[in-house]
């Protein structure tokens, strides 16, 4: 175990902004990534069912 | 309806009923593939904080290496596996290759940026400046460009056949840039510090380090396959509305 506390894991010995400015970054990109390509799912199934036939 | 290129029934046949196979199928494995991904991402991320030990010279600053590198890999891997499908795409004119190139450009775009940012990061308290325009860092940036122009020339053209084209030939050319990237620290004199890892010799970091760093590879790996093949299914039902197979799918009215 690297962490006395929970206070000493954020501070990241000084670098916690780089450190957490890098995760967050990654967990936001991997969220967006996420929901954006379901909603196009979705919204391609959506508009699918309300297609006629092609001629 | 697009015209039809004259072909042999067998051909006509497998090029029909290669999109739906390809939607039945990623619908039954994406979500081992996400799940694989999540608990990938958990131990490697576990491992990274909490099993591997501070760095003598950079304190826990390198800890953003556990992202840092897996997503620079992905960004160059993913734009190779782009290329090789946007060339078979051009060469044979198969569908699914078109739409797997254009289902990996905007996950590519993102390991790149996230290779950028998380680089920027770490190279402030370890070099002190969020970045120079090194050979390494503006040949990723470059690798960026390229995604975003693939996916701005695909959307400016109306035609999907003749955007295929196009935006293939750019992710073709691009493709030199991929080993320019790679060899970039040994070619020129560079800031960036060299691999950790090369195959054939020791690896220079301690083994929970390297353990983490492989975990988050995977992780990342098993990410990507998942976020490309859901967006792939949703562009084969964006280019296949109407048919047989999506409306017998979705069931849509006649």
């Amino acid at each position: 175990m690297n962490w006395g506390s929970w206070q000493a894991f954020w501070a990241m010995g000084g670098y916690g902004g780089y450190i957490w400015g890098a995760y967050g970054a990654f967990a936001v990109v991997v969220i967006v990534e996420i929901v954006s390509v379901r909603a196009r799912l979705l919204r391609a199934r959506r508009a699918a069912a309300s297609t006629r036939r092609r001629t | 309806m697009q015209a039809l290129n004259p072909t042999t029934p067998g051909f006509r046949l497998f090029r029909y009923a290669a999109p739906a196979e390809f939607y039945r199928l990623t619908g039954r494995i994406i979500p081992f593939i996400a799940v694989l991904a999540a608990l990938l991402a958990a131990a490697g991320l576990y491992v990274g904080f909490f099993v591997a030990p501070t760095d003598a010279q950079q304190g826990e600053a390198y800890r953003i290496m556990f992202i840092h590198v897996p997503a620079a890999w992905m960004g160059m891997f993913i734009y190779v596996v782009m290329a090789f499908w946007a060339a078979l795409g051009l060469v044979f004119n198969t569908r699914m290759s078109a739409i797997m190139a254009s289902a990996l450009a905007p996950t590519g775009a993102l390991m790149s940026f996230l290779a950028l940012w998380t680089g920027a990061l770490w190279g402030r308290p370890a070099w002190g400046a969020y970045w120079v325009w090194d050979a390494r860092m503006t040949s990723t940036l470059l690798l960026l460009f390229l995604y975003m122009g693939f996916m701005a020339l695909h959307s400016a053209i109306d035609d999907v056949r003749r955007a295929d084209r196009a935006a293939g030939l750019l992710a073709l050319v691009g493709v030199v840039n991929v080993p320019i990237i790679y060899f970039s620290v040994q070619w020129w004199n560079s800031l960036h510090q060299g691999s950790s890892i090369t195959l054939g010799r020791a690896p220079t970091i301690a083994t929970p380090m390297l353990a983490a760093m492989g975990i988050m590879a995977l992780a990342f790996w098993a990410y990507c396959i998942a976020a490309a093949l859901t967006r792939a299914r949703a562009i084969v039902l964006e280019r296949e509305r109407g048919t047989e197979w999506v409306r017998a799918l979705t069931g849509a009215s006649a």
